[in-house]
């Protein structure tokens, strides 16, 4: 297994950066690794929790199945990009209003697909909701309160 | 430093939020150290099998390997490296026999966890395979014997009567006899005997298992997902003989838990290759690894009823099997703990219960949200509706003819006190309009309704230790043991401490565990922190309030004066200086069950109550069941919290709602085929009902810490057999067996109509 480096090069929550990777890290350790944003977390390991969710250019993406070198040239979205200048996010702070989880450790996930959700469709139903985040797993099961949640975001976005 | 309002009863938001929705709570699962080496594990892939050889040079020779370890090498820095809570009897690594697939039987350590991964699969180890036994009943007189002897660890006084016992499976038996069951056999008007069983399911907690170990001062700290640090200090220390204060163990918060996180698991493993390669070493399990390291215990419960004319039971005989896998982890407390409830909440005069823990060739199986309860409930509320069902009852009345009341003695001879399970089910009732008939349907879907109640002794008995650290500013720390899981116990502490000393919450902070500076506690599990460790920091609190006061009293201060806690320190220490530190111990009151009867007049502080109403949708034409609707009701004292509280309920609810409807360990000769979340379901988004309701009945414990007692699990109890007997009242088939697929219900339909499917 080769373990020698390459760097890429990639604009990391706003800013250009560039990181040394080995071949076969996936995009949760190059983040923990390289720049220690542990938000996006391995969990289930084949893309179907959401717990690793990462935006790329835009997309939702499940960073447990995504090779970190091939996000040279990429746009990276994290968790850690959305409380700015101190001032949480309306989603991260609808989800604390409506107390929508439990252990917190599928939240980040939760949350960049919320704020995905909002862009794409302002005014989720119940059911845009779970269509929308039916990747995503939470054992807690605080399922009632996240979709809560997600409503809650839309009308803070409206009024901000 | 009076305050008017209150903050016990509050939903106080929790109070890590902020960390949790920025991604910034910290979980041992991502956490590094500089040096630090990933273990990854090789393991059997036999389920019983002398072990012949095992070559390890291939591994060894990988590029990036540090180095591949066995159980003889574990040796030689743990003479003897066998663990466990209730039995010494799991080894590190595999010495001798393996006994399950999945058991670890070599490590690769290496700093890129690929090459480590990669080293792994060029391990090769020979096994003689030996007869091996899956199933709880077959365990009893199988030729496979698990364990040639039973190894008690001494931690439970009344497992010691085990040691030494060899050639058996039975790993404990415990009895409880109350009354004369022959005689009411032979006097009741009808007998009823239904045998029921669950199958095996894992928590599968979204953070898996992990442990990272590293040494500094010739001491080893673990940072590690533990819900029983305390525990884990004093496992780690009697397996390296050394004194407690050399071992820390540090827990952040845990991302999920439910039972998985109990005791010790993946803490041992860790240890050792640390002291072997004095690299810190990370043991992160994945997904698929969990399957091997904990499960919860598939049963069969043997349930009889001696019933009056009008419907009163006045006798029960219960048998109960707990498949506990190769290891027995917690599985004899599990036996005996909830064993003694088997018989239900109901007032029979006459029981006799026989609970056996047995060993077998899976995974081990330990505690799940419930201890064992949600697989008793399943069986003795089936039991009750085909009962009622025969006799033409309603299930709702016959329930509350026959439900155990405050001041009558639980079959264990333990008085129900401040226990509302009549309660609950009213409540259950109004909520489900139980005396309006449901609309069942008509065509290919139709509907149904059921109820289910359970309730739960508390784990006795057990002690927890806090300290309150009041700073010379006035605020206030709290330590204490306690793991927050999601549970939000670090908000509920922290409302009891503030509370106590009337100050605002804002002002104070908890401590996570550490073992070197927050005390012991008996372990986060079995709904027991908010009554135990709720009147520790109660206590503490207290105490510290106390000091306060003689503080001011001896500056010459009048009762009732107004001066700030900061203030007090200054005049005291002349400038903002000192502490007062107080702190609190809490043991309940027990009497340990008699040997031979299993009776105790005191086998629990307090009993908790849950109650689930559904109703459901059945596609006929495929077996697809669909709930509609769904009530917990539950009894859990005076809600400290109310909104984290429904949260408890509604999350243990729709948890046992996977393991009532697609959960399942599926094995093919030993060997788990679904180890993984493509194949082995949990709950999702479409899961849930569409209409939730989560309730709580007005109530209080006198005992507990503002009137409070636990409600982690009791939204388990009653899920699965309300659901069972929707399925009965929409379409006339009872399912015995969980989980109840699609399949099993289609079958079922089709066996009813005379017309059975064949086998696939």
């Amino acid at each position: 297994m080769s373990t020698e480096k390459r760097t890429i090069n990639f604009t990391l929550n706003g800013r250009e950066v560039a990181a040394e990777v080995r071949p076969q890290w996936n995009m949760v350790e190059m983040l923990q690794n390289v720049f220690g944003l542990t938000g996006a977390r391995e969990s289930c390991g084949q893309g179907l929790c959401g717990c690793c969710t990462v935006l790329i250019d835009g997309k939702a993406t499940t960073g447990c199945l995504q090779l970190a070198a091939l996000v040279d040239g990429k746009d990276v979205q994290t968790i850690e990009s959305l409380e700015v200048d101190g001032e949480l996010s309306p989603e991260q702070q609808a989800f604390i209003e409506t107390g929508g989880f439990q252990c917190g450790y599928c939240t980040p996930g939760m949350i960049l697909m919320t704020k995905k959700l909002l862009d794409e469709n302002p005014e989720p139903t119940d059911d845009d909701v779970r269509h929308y985040l039916s990747g995503n797993l939470c054992r807690c099961a605080a399922y009632p309160e996240i979709i809560d949640a997600v409503k809650r975001a839309g009308e803070l976005r409206k009024a901000s | 430093m009076a305050m008017q309002t209150t903050i016990i009863g509050q939903s106080v938001p929790r109070l890590e939020s902020k960390d949790k929705v920025t991604g910034r709570a910290e979980y041992i699962h991502t956490m590094q150290l500089p040096g630090m080496l990933h273990a990854k594990v090789f393991r059997s892939d036999v389920p019983h099998g002398r072990i012949k050889s095992i070559d390890t040079a291939d591994a060894a020779a990988v590029p990036g390997v540090f180095g591949v370890y066995t159980g003889e090498d574990i040796k030689t820095v743990i003479p003897e490296p066998y663990y466990g809570p209730a039995f010494h009897d799991q080894p590190i690594l595999a010495l001798d026999k393996v006994r399950h697939v999945g058991e670890p039987v070599a490590v690769v350590l290496a700093e890129d966890p690929h090459v480590a991964e990669e080293a792994t699969q060029l391990i090769y180890a020979e096994f003689e395979e030996l007869p091996a036994v899956y199933d709880e009943i077959e365990a009893l007189d199988s030729e496979a014997i698990v364990h040639d002897e039973l190894k008690p660890a001494g931690t439970f006084p009344d497992l010691k009567h085990l040691a030494g016992r060899r050639d058996t499976n039975i790993a404990l038996d415990y009895h409880l006899r109350r009354g004369d069951t022959d005689a009411a056999f032979a006097e009741a008007a009808h007998v009823f005997e239904h045998t029921f069983r669950t199958q095996q399911t894992m928590h599968t907690p979204l953070e898996p298992m992990v442990t990272l170990a590293e040494q500094r001062e010739g001491r080893l700290i673990l940072h590690s997902s533990s819900q029983s640090p305390s525990f884990v200090r004093i496992e780690i220390s009697r397996l390296l003989g050394w004194p407690e204060n050399k071992v820390r163990v540090r827990v952040p918060f845990l991302g999920g838990g439910f039972g998985a996180k109990v005791y010790i698991k993946t803490e041992a493993l860790a240890a050792a290759m640390t002291l072997l390669s004095n690299r810190p070493v990370k043991y992160a399990q994945t997904m698929e690894e969990q399957f091997y390291t904990i499960t919860k215990h598939p049963c069969t419960f043997r349930i009889k009823s001696g019933v009056s004319e009008d419907g009163a039971i006045l006798a029960r005989e219960c048998e109960v099997w707990w498949n506990g896998g190769a290891y027995a982890d917690i599985g004899p407390r599990v036996t005996q703990k909830s064993g003694f409830t088997a018989a239900g909440p109901y007032d029979i005069e006459n029981v006799t219960i026989d609970s056996y823990a047995l060993y077998t060739n899976r995974p081990p199986a330990g505690a799940l949200r419930g201890f064992g309860i949600p697989q008793l409930v399943w069986a003795y509320e089936g039991h009750t509706d085909l009962i009622a069902k025969e006799l033409g009852l309603d299930p709702l009345v016959f329930r509350r003819q026959n439900i155990l009341k405050n001041g009558r003695p639980q079959a264990v001879g333990t008085e129900l006190v401040d226990t509302e399970i009549d309660g609950v089910l009213e409540e259950l009732g109004r909520r489900m309009n139980w005396s309006t008939p449901l609309d069942k349907g008509e065509g290919t879907v139709r509907r149904g309704r059921g109820i289910g109640v359970g309730f739960k002794a508390s784990i006795s008995p057990t002690t927890s230790v806090a300290i309150v650290n009041v700073n010379a500013d006035g605020s206030v720390v709290v330590h204490c043991s306690t793991t927050d899981m999601g549970q939000g116990s670090d908000t509920v502490m922290a409302q009891i401490a503030a509370e106590v000393l009337d100050v605002p919450i804002e002002t104070v902070i908890v401590v996570h565990p550490d073992t070197d500076v927050t005390p012991y506690d008996m372990s986060t599990l079995g709904s027991r922190s908010t009554y135990h460790m709720g009147h520790a920091v109660r206590l503490a609190a207290t105490e510290a309030r106390d000091k306060l006061a003689a503080m001011a009293d001896e500056l010459g201060l009048p009762d009732g004066h107004n001066v700030p806690v900061k203030e007090l320190f200054i005049r005291k220490f002349g400038m903002q200086a000192g502490n007062v530190v107080g702190s609190g111990d809490y043991k309940p009151p027990y009497a340990p069950t008699d040997h031979d009867t299993g009776q105790s007049p005191n086998a629990t502080p307090y009993w908790m109550i849950g109650a689930t109403g559904v109703e459901v949708s059945v596609d006929t034409e495929t077996g697809h069941v669909t709930i509609d609707r769904m009530v917990n009701v539950a009894d859990l004292g005076t809600a400290l919290n109310p909104e984290i509280v429904a949260t408890q309920l509604s999350g243990a609810a729709v948890m046992q709602l996977g393991f009532t409807m697609t959960e399942d360990m599926v094995y093919d000769a030993g060997q788990v085929t679904n180890a993984n979340l493509a194949d082995y379901k949990i709950p999702g988004f479409f899961d849930i009902p569409f209409d939730m309701e989560n309730a709580v009945v007005e109530a209080e414990q006198k005992s507990g810490p503002f009137g409070a007692k636990g409600v982690g699990e009791s939204g388990t109890f009653g899920v699965s057999p309300a659901i069972a007997s929707a399925v009965d009242d929409a379409v006339g088939v009872r399912i015995t067996d969980m989980p109840l697929t699609p399949e099993k219900v289609f079958r079922a339909l089709r066996d009813a109509a005379g017309n059975p499917l064949e086998e696939a």
